[in-house]
């Protein structure tokens, strides 16, 4: 059935267009992009001052199935995902149990076919049941579908098993996905080790944890030369050495979480526990050196890296509350309210961050809007506000620590091959 | 002045104004522990819940003795963490108590912000008897009433804190006290037990106890606990001892009219040697004194009303 | 508003309720005085004063703040500012004259009552006042009057004393 999308405010990074046109979409794919097409269509969409751009991507969620079902499942997380303008998102394997086998990557695709509403594409373990200890068949993997590897949530911390894991993906082209943090720097951390840790006589986690997990990863991925995208960066010192290794050719790339470009460890304060994510918040230094990485492009990728919690299991003492906030759906609004809003990127740069640059990462055909492509599009208003609710979230669960924020850029269709899979009231 | 609160967590947000409305407070009932008959009716009908996720005897009994002067009804709760262990958590244990009608929580737990999540949660006033290594106001109320009944005012004092700075909650509670009362603070541990940034609440940092002893008017002993050789803090017991404990050598370095304070328990020996812990210029039982009538004023601020 | 007593005729009222104590008590070896915060404890020591113009020996006298014994403390929105307490002699066996500017409802008195025998036990309590308004919600009487006036719940009346408003005087005036 086609579908026409009038007169938007088409944005594609990948190109560089920033026109007003009609989009016409027939069966899944993107026919014909014009300024202006006239055909009838059963299905029509009035995007006049709507700004249009290629389904957002997100490399880094985690969607809780199999194991954690009452936090989030395929079909909630989609849902969440649709509703954030997400049309394509990875989701971690550190699910119990951990996607460390092929049968369970097919069982993703398949739960995903089934109950989701947007595009799954799994990400399978570096090690065997995320041990540390031995490779998981990273060949069969690829074979199944996975589309990147990584032990989130854990570091490789053998140095070792590190190396050859680099080293056996090159064979694959596939990125590996580290989550830098020594943890024997980092051990009983609740949150980012300074000042504001002194004062609150909570354990600090500190920047250095990061830092020193970061650097032997460069120097691995250097001295193999393979593929490595770091997860969630969150020191200033991260951005340097990032920045250094790129410039010595090191095939690395990042992400940083919008919860890592807009709050400080002053947020902690509260004691509100929808505070505690790991890598944590951290400061004000931080948070500008973040932005800077956006802005020269150190920084690759915005990715929300959602981690659903219950209530029951936020609602406690914050040394024994969970790490992990949620992020599909307040993603868009903060990038647009932190990054483009304050002139930190125009919004052709944020939005690159969001679809062309994690679609390259992750070596799909997503991410840009050309006659062809898949139709995977989200439509926003730019300057509408929406309030983050308690109550409004499509996740099963809403540990975010935007509660009560206004965003801007509130979305209002996300279509995935064709077909509009959310759509505001 | 009036004293608005509904709980009390912590000494960062209480301003001098109030810190020295509940130091008048605590005369008068300093004044009733006097009495043939120590007690008065205040809090009758009240019921007081001490909450205790950490073992405590005298903060504990402190409180007890308070709440009984002021003739409220007393339920001790000693909650290992095995009632948390079972399934149960914080809220719920709180909760429960609380369907039993009780008019105030007094908690202590061994991690920081659990009396503000209470207190957030909860209709009842909830006092911070001591939030793992984060506050505990009520001693360096305590502290503030003993300094002022022998000095007079705290204002102008150097005081030093000598001890494990980085997991101490009286350290933290008096950096704020002190220092809003006009003291100059000074913390005094090797490196590894100071916190980084520490600076930044406006102490002085010193590594050397005969750098930091010099002229003070106070001298703030706090425990140290064994358990930081096993955890790479400190080499050994002994080392720290022979560094860092208050000798009559030490001592002499300060001035002539010192005194010598400690939260409790006194590790005699350790932070202190029984001498200088029983001397004239020690002013350890009176804190513990000074307890009782200032936990009777908290008390009585926060639940003398409607 | 209206002047009930001034200056003068605050001074000679303390000054025959100083002889009606002195009468009734012949004996004043066990005799003792203690004030009610605020203006009570005013009155006190002047009453205590003339008694040692006219006997020749000053009365232990004391101070005594019954915020903590008030009985409608769970009422009030706010905490009372709690003063000093201040008996610093015995009270077992003695006679104790307690004084208060006015005497309303009696429910201070009763609070002054408790707070004593939480100090001891007195063998006697005896209930000086400068001024009885009536309105009685309990049963405390004075033993000795300084003036009688009827009033209405409407009406306040304030005894003012020089050591702290300024002037000696007592007023009548509208609940506002």
């Amino acid at each position: 059935m086609p579908l026409l999308i009038k007169h938007g405010r088409l944005i594609d990074p990948a190109t560089n267009y920033d026109v007003v046109a009609d989009i016409l979409i027939e069966g899944g794919i993107i026919k014909k992009i014009a300024p202006k097409i006239n055909r009838s269509c059963d299905e029509l969409i009035d995007a006049t001052n709507k700004v249009v751009v290629p389904g957002l991507i997100d490399m880094h969620t985690h969607l809780r199935e199999p194991g954690r079902e009452d936090e989030e499942t395929i079909q909630s997380g989609t849902r969440a995902a649709a509703k954030g303008g997400f049309t394509t998102i990875c989701c971690m394997p550190n699910t119990d149990p951990p996607i460390d086998d092929p049968s369970l990557v097919e069982f993703i695709y398949q739960e995903a076919e089934r109950e989701g509403s947007v595009e799954v594409l799994p990400i399978a373990t570096i090690s065997k049941a995320r041990e540390g200890k031995n490779l998981s068949p990273m060949g069969r993997l690829k074979k199944a579908g996975a589309v990147a590897f990584s032990d989130d949530g854990d570091w490789v911390a053998d140095s070792h098993l590190m190396r050859r894991a680099l080293e056996y993906v090159k064979m694959l082209t596939l990125p590996l996905i580290s989550h830098c943090e020594d943890r024997r720097l980092s051990q009983d951390g609740v949150m980012n080790e300074g000042y504001i840790s002194t004062v609150l006589g909570l354990k600090g986690m500190p920047k250095e944890a990061e830092e020193v997990a970061l650097s032997r990863d460069l120097a691995l991925c250097q001295m193999t030369e393979s593929l490595l995208h770091v997860a969630h960066l969150s020191t200033a010192n991260g951005v340097e050495l990032i920045r250094k290794a790129k410039v010595s050719g090191v095939r690395v790339t990042t992400e940083v979480t919008p919860h890592h470009f807009t709050l400080t460890d002053r947020e902690v304060k509260s004691f509100d526990t929808n505070t505690k994510v790991n890598p944590p918040l951290r400061g004000k230094r931080d948070v500008e050196t973040l932005k800077e990485g956006l802005k020269d492009a150190t920084i690759d990728v915005i990715a929300t890296d959602h981690a659903p919690h219950l209530v029951e299991e936020k609602e406690k003492e914050y040394s024994a509350a969970p790490f992990g906030v949620v992020g599909l759906e307040t993603a868009l609004g903060l990038v647009i309210k932190e990054l483009v809003q304050t002139g930190t990127l125009t919004l052709m740069e944020a939005i690159a961050k969001l679809t062309i640059n994690p679609a390259r990462v992750l070596r799909i055909n997503r991410g840009l809007v050309k006659e062809g492509a898949r139709a995977n599009l989200t439509i926003f208003d730019l300057e509408k506000k929406w309030l983050v609710t308690e109550d409004g979230f499509f996740s099963k669960s809403n540990n975010s620590p935007f509660l009560g924020w206004e965003l801007p850029g509130k979305v209002e269709w996300t279509i995935v091959g064709g077909k509009v899979v959310y759509q505001d009231d | 002045m009036v004293f608005k609160r509904k709980d009390l967590l912590g000494m960062e947000d209480l301003s001098k104004e109030e810190i020295l409305f509940i130091l008048k407070t605590a005369e008068s009932f300093r004044e009733v522990l006097e009495r043939p008959i120590r007690k008065v009716p205040t809090l009758r009908g009240k019921t007081v819940v001490n909450l205790f996720f950490e073992p405590s005897t005298r903060t504990r009994m402190s409180f007890e003795l308070a709440e009984k002067r002021l003739n409220a009804d007393v339920l001790n709760f000693s909650a290992s963490n095995s009632s948390v262990v079972k399934g149960e958590t914080l809220l719920d244990t709180a909760r429960n108590i609380l369907a039993m009608k009780v008019d105030c929580l007094v908690l202590r737990h061994p991690t920081p912000g659990t009396p503000h999540l209470l207190a957030k949660k909860l209709p009842v006033s909830v006092i911070n008897a001591g939030d793992g290594a984060h506050e505990h106001p009520t001693q360096a109320l305590l502290d503030l009433y003993t300094i002022r009944e022998r000095k007079g005012d705290v204002e102008g004092l150097k005081i030093v804190i000598i001890g494990d700075i980085a997991h101490s909650r009286v350290a933290r509670s008096n950096i704020w006290a002190l220092q809003k009362l006009g003291a100059e603070v000074r913390v005094c541990a090797p490196p590894t037990l100071i916190p980084p940034l520490v600076e930044k609440m406006g102490v002085k940092v010193f590594y050397s106890p005969e750098d930091a002893l010099k002229e003070v008017d106070i001298v703030m002993m706090l425990r140290i606990q064994k358990e930081r050789q096993n955890t790479g803090l400190l080499p050994s017991l002994s080392e720290y001892i022979e560094l860092f404990s208050l000798t009559e050598e030490r001592l002499g370095l300060a001035k002539d009219d010192a005194l010598i304070m400690h939260p409790g328990p006194v590790n005699r020996g350790v932070e202190l040697p029984a001498k200088l812990a029983d001397g004239k210029r020690s002013v350890i039982l009176n804190q513990v004194t000074n307890g009782v009538a200032v936990r009777m004023a908290v008390l009585y601020l926060l639940l003398g009303k409607s | 508003m209206a002047k009930l007593m001034d200056k003068d005729e605050i001074r000679r009222s303390l000054l025959r309720l100083s002889h009606q104590i002195l009468e009734k008590n012949r004996e004043i070896e066990d005799l003792v005085v203690v004030g009610i915060h605020r203006r009570g404890v005013t009155l006190a020591e002047r009453i205590s004063k003339m008694i040692e113009e006219i006997k020749g020996k000053k009365l232990p006298t004391g101070t005594l703040d019954i915020t903590l014994y008030r009985d409608d403390l769970t009422r009030i929105a706010y905490q009372p500012v709690v003063r000093n307490t201040n008996i610093l002699f015995p009270i077992d066996d003695k006679k104790v004259v307690l004084v208060d500017d006015v005497l309303y409802t009696g429910r201070t008195v009763r609070a002054a009552i408790d707070a004593l025998i939480d100090f001891g036990r007195p063998k006697k309590i005896e209930l000086v006042v400068l001024i009885d308004r009536g309105h009685r919600q309990l049963p405390i009487r004075a033993d000795y009057v300084g003036k009688n006036i009827p009033t209405s719940p409407e009406e306040m009346v304030e005894v003012r004393v020089e050591e702290l408003d300024g002037t000696d005087e007592v007023l009548i005036l509208k609940r506002t």
